[in-house]
């Protein structure tokens, strides 16, 4: 069974990579094998857990469920994308801390992905939006309180940090 | 208690150090580690719940590109032992791969290794197995009956285990009572399910004769049976535990996937993996939970106060034996729950059947044990027409009672259960919650109060081992911590075990910080791979917080009392006057006598000359610590001290009901928790939110549930249900700290409670919903569509 080859340019975390991928690869094994951007995870591989959610265009997307083929062209942000720079979280990555939005790590890039999309398209949302968002990714550790704290959380400092000093 | 009246880190809130690494996608998780031409398992299964395996034929699939191997269960048999059981049952042997007949549908036939995970799946798709059918028994209570279908014909019955334990005057308090009440309580089969299923990594050097593994593992003495298993001495296995573990909560003992790749590695001389697919885990992962049968009876006055039980709990343990019959055993160091019911008689069965492995899941048995005690509860209460939460007062044991010996040998170390679930009664305005339920039943729905008590065991102690297989005499395990503090006065602790979330890092920083009286930031934390290690029994049984927080104490302790030691010899002041004090060593009558941290150091590491004499040179202390009241072998007739530590919860919810949908809603969920000392408060929230969420699963969701034809139907995520965001409510936790005489803060263990309590309360509930239609659901899950079934069969026959 040999198998044509395709390439494909993928544009991750702003640096553009080709790669040449059977087509039946998904785009969450091209990123880990290929890209070696272990931060996404297979939880399920058909679409339920979440665990392998990554951005595409901004969007919360399951990476186990579409192919490498299909994410030519988008903006994909993985995990390893979001940090601003060695050592350093962003503000979602930093409550998450704050609230020990976790246990065992294994969903928490895929949370923290979901949320950065939540909150880059609603800064104030309420619990019953927080919830909606992250009911597509599953946590067996925590009960999913401290998640939904942790992206209160961000979303109080992210919009705090938007404030003229006298105000905030 | 040697601990300091208050704490300086201990109980504050502080980060847990584990989630930086998390936060950014750099955990290093089983399937992250690829070593350099690692190759690639998948495995064939069967898809018969018993079969004999006439032939293999793998021409096909090693003809396939990039197949390397194609091995059968013969050719491992041939090689390896079979793995370690833990019951007496030498003709019930459990093996990799299957050796001439398959006992469960998508029990492990062949494995084949290629260069990918796609192309070793291509391949296992080309053998081709030709069966036989057998006949096959799924149903625990009819593979206990003589003549049922042999599961191992070798072995003569079902039967691995069928013991009964006599405490107390059982027959003649049973005697004594006005009243008795016997039902049957179902526990179904579910599991912890971790996100991450189970992988290993196995790489063999032929030169320096060592197979290096990396994988998921949550299991006691997993690099010894690791090598028994493949002949190997365990100075040749080496598990690193630097691998980060992705949930386990129990289940992650994947002892027969190391076993096989530890093979195929050897065999093939390349590194090789495993890491299961959702199938291969949810299947053949050996990873379901307990399946049991209670039938219990019990014996009351008109109080509702019980003198007596007598409980048989029968659990289907699937198709080999493995370590689950002991989920049937450390329950019984806590049989009687909470409560002072003074003599048992207990039951304790475990049969075989055509069904997948079951493995330990969080709380080793004790869940389900506790809720057929609590469930048992709410019906005494309901048969005389008395108050839940008032027979349970008047049951439970009392604050001045501790420390208190249960029937079965055990003494509870220290506890207020009264005073928690006032607290909970108080926080929740228990009156008020009652209104609300009657408010709601007022306006047509199914409303419920579930109350529910529970203990965890806590300190994770071997003595369920003895207890139910005389011929392992293990009395007790431990757990050990290293500190060694380097030339530029910098400390780094090492712990002996990998984690799966409990966040053990910042509880060793936590404790070292909080002896040495230093920033617990400052202390580095490490894990060591198997071939350097001290002993440890892994994170099970909820015992970290007292065994490895207890070893890091002692540990600390010991390097305190060296420089201490150290500047009494430089200062030439006896020992007893100086004072440790934030890494400094001073004279307490004379303080400008004092020696500085950087001083020790320098003396121990380099101005040998300045030691006291026999002192060996550096900064390098170590704790191996045995589990507190461990080491004693049980009585002839079963009594023994199961675990030191028994925390304390009290779970109260209010549940509503749309009769229409048979949906039911947690409206108000606060549970009072009384752990002892807390050493991270966010650590023990975490694991009570996640508890409970696990347990309103089981309760409600969550079923392996197999088809007539001995198929496993829910192997999905689309079928077997776990609870989102959606399903859990918020939870309001009401702490109380009691702490243990025998741990070092007087922490206990807080890893199992919600998921002890959670269940029960969920059934409570539901039944205080149902009473007025006249229904009682005695079996877990009670999922949606039974419960509708349930609702509209009653309001037709009204």
């Amino acid at each position: 069974m040999n198998v044509e080859l395709k390439k494909v340019e993928l544009k991750v975390n702003g640096a553009t990579h080709v790669v040449e991928v059977e087509p039946r690869t998904s785009l969450l094994d091209c990123l880990r094998d290929r890209l070696l951007l272990t931060g996404a995870h297979a939880g399920c591989e058909h679409g339920v857990c979440g665990a392998c959610t990554v951005l595409l265009d901004g969007v919360a997307v399951r990476s186990c469920l579409m192919f490498a083929v299909q994410a030519d062209g988008y903006a994909i942000t993985t995990i390893e994308g979001l940090s601003p720079g060695p050592g350093e979280l962003s503000p979602v990555q930093d409550a998450f801390c704050e609230a020990h939005g976790m246990q065992c790590g294994y969903c928490t890039p895929a949370m923290i992905l979901t949320a950065h999309a939540l909150l880059a398209r609603n800064p104030s949302p309420t619990r019953a939006q927080i919830i909606e968002a992250i009911s597509g990714n599953i946590c067996r550790c925590t009960g999913y309180a401290q998640i939904v704290e942790a992206i209160a959380l961000a979303a109080d400092r992210m919009r705090g940090q938007n404030l003229p000093p006298d105000r905030s | 208690m040697t601990a300091p009246a208050k704490f300086r880190f201990v109980s504050t809130d502080r980060r847990v150090r584990e989630d930086r690494r998390f936060v950014v996608g750099k955990g290093r998780f089983a399937a992250d580690i690829m070593p350099p031409g690692v190759k690639h398992v998948a495995l064939v299964t069967s898809p018969h719940p018993h079969a004999r395996i006439r032939s293999i034929d793998k021409r096909a699939a090693l003809a396939m590109p990039g197949v390397h191997y194609v091995l059968d269960g013969a050719e491992l048999a041939a090689a390896t032992l079979p793995l370690a059981a833990g019951l007496d049952t030498p003709n019930v042997p459990r093996r990799p791969l299957a050796v001439d007949v398959a006992r469960y549908a998508g029990e492990w036939v062949a494995a084949v290794v290629a260069d990918s995970r796609a192309l070793a799946e291509d391949a296992a798709e080309a053998v081709a197995v030709d069966y036989e059918p057998l006949p096959f028994v799924l149903d625990g209570e009819e593979a206990y009956r003589p003549g049922s279908p042999l599961v191992h014909a070798a072995h003569g019955s079902n039967v691995l285990l069928d013991r009964t334990f006599v405490w107390g005057e059982v027959e003649k308090d049973f005697a004594a009572c006005p009243h008795r009440l016997k039902h049957r309580v179902t526990w179904g089969r579910s599991a912890t399910v971790p996100i991450e299923t189970f992988g290993v990594t196995a790489s063999w050097d032929p030169w320096r004769e060592i197979l290096d593994i990396w994988a998921s593992i949550q299991m006691p003495k997993y690099p010894d049976q690791t090598a028994v298993a493949l002949k190997l001495p365990a100075s040749s296995v080496r598990v690193h535990y630097d691998v980060d573990v992705g949930g386990s909560y129990g289940v992650k003992r994947g002892i027969k996937h190391t076993v096989l790749v530890g093979h195929l590695a050897r065999r093939l001389g390349m590194p090789v993996r495993l890491v299961e697919d959702r199938l291969e885990n949810m299947r053949g992962g050996d990873m379901h939970g307990p399946e049991r049968n209670f039938d219990v009876e019990v014996a009351f006055d008109d109080a509702g106060v019980i003198h007596a039980m007598k409980m048989r709990a029968l659990d289907n343990v699937g198709a080999y034996a493995g370590r689950s019959p002991f989920q049937l055993g450390k329950p019984v160091g806590a049989i009687v729950g909470p409560y002072r019911i003074r003599s048992v008689q207990y039951q304790a069965i475990a049969v075989v059947t055509n069904k997948t492995v079951q493995e330990a899941v969080r709380a080793f048995g004790q869940s389900p044990t506790n809720y057929a005690i609590e469930r048992t509860i709410d019906e005494v209460a309901n048969r005389l027409g008395l108050d839940r939460l008032e027979v349970r007062r008047r049951n439970l044991i009392r604050r001045e009672e501790f420390p208190y010996l249960i029937p079965s040998g055990s003494t509870y170390d220290s506890g207020d259960y009264h005073t928690v679930i006032e607290k909970v009664l108080q926080r929740a305005d228990y009156a008020a919650l009652v209104a609300e339920r009657d408010r709601l039943r007022a306006q047509g729905m199914l409303a419920g109060i579930g109350i529910a008590a529970c203990l965890e065991p806590s300190g994770g102690n071997s003595s369920f081992e003895p207890l139910l297989n005389p011929k392992n005499e293990t009395t007790t395990w431990m757990d050990s911590c290293r500190i060694s503090v380097d030339l530029g006065g910098s400390i780094t602790a090492t712990m002996h075990t990998s984690s799966s979330g409990q966040g053990h890092e910042t509880l060793v920083g936590t404790v070292v910080g909080e002896v040495l009286e230093i920033d617990p930031d400052r202390v580095r934390v490490v894990r060591a791979d198997s071939l350097n290690a001290l002993p440890s029994n892994s994170p099970v049984g909820s015992r970290m917080a007292i065994m490895l927080g207890g070893a890091a104490f002692h540990a600390a302790q010991k390097l305190k009392g060296k420089l201490v030691a150290i500047a009494a010899h430089d200062l030439n002041v006896p020992a007893e006057r100086l004072t440790y004090r934030e890494g400094n060593v001073i004279d307490s009558s004379a303080p400008e006598r004092k020696r500085s941290w950087a001083e020790l150091v320098a003396i121990a590491h380099r101005h040998i000359h300045r030691l006291p004499p026999g002192m060996e040179p550096g900064l390098s202390v170590a704790h191996i610590m045995p589990v507190p009241t461990g080491g004693t072998l049980p009585t002839p007739d079963g009594r023994v001290q199961m675990y030191p530590c028994y925390a304390f919860e009290f779970h109260l919810m209010l549940v509503a009901i749309d009769p229409d949908l048979g949906k039911p809603e947690i409206r108000r969920y606060v549970v009072g928790h009384d752990c002892g000392t807390v050493i991270n408060p966010k650590i023990v929230r975490g694991m009570t939110m996640g508890g409970i969420a696990h347990g309103i699963g089981a309760a409600l969701y969550e079923e392996f549930a197999y088809s007539g034809d001995g198929l496993l139907m829910a192997q999905t995520f689309m079928d077997y249900l776990l609870p989102s965001a959606h399903e859990v409510p918020p939870v309001e936790i009401v702490h109380h700290a009691t702490p243990s005489p025998h741990t070092v803060f007087g922490q206990k263990g807080s890893g199992e409670s919600g998921y002890l309590g959670a269940p029960a309360a969920v059934a409570s509930a539901v039944n205080d919903a149902l009473r007025p239609l006249g229904i009682v659901v005695n079996s877990l899950p009670i999922k949606m569509a039974r419960l509708g079934d349930l609702i509209a069969q009653a309001r037709r026959g009204s």
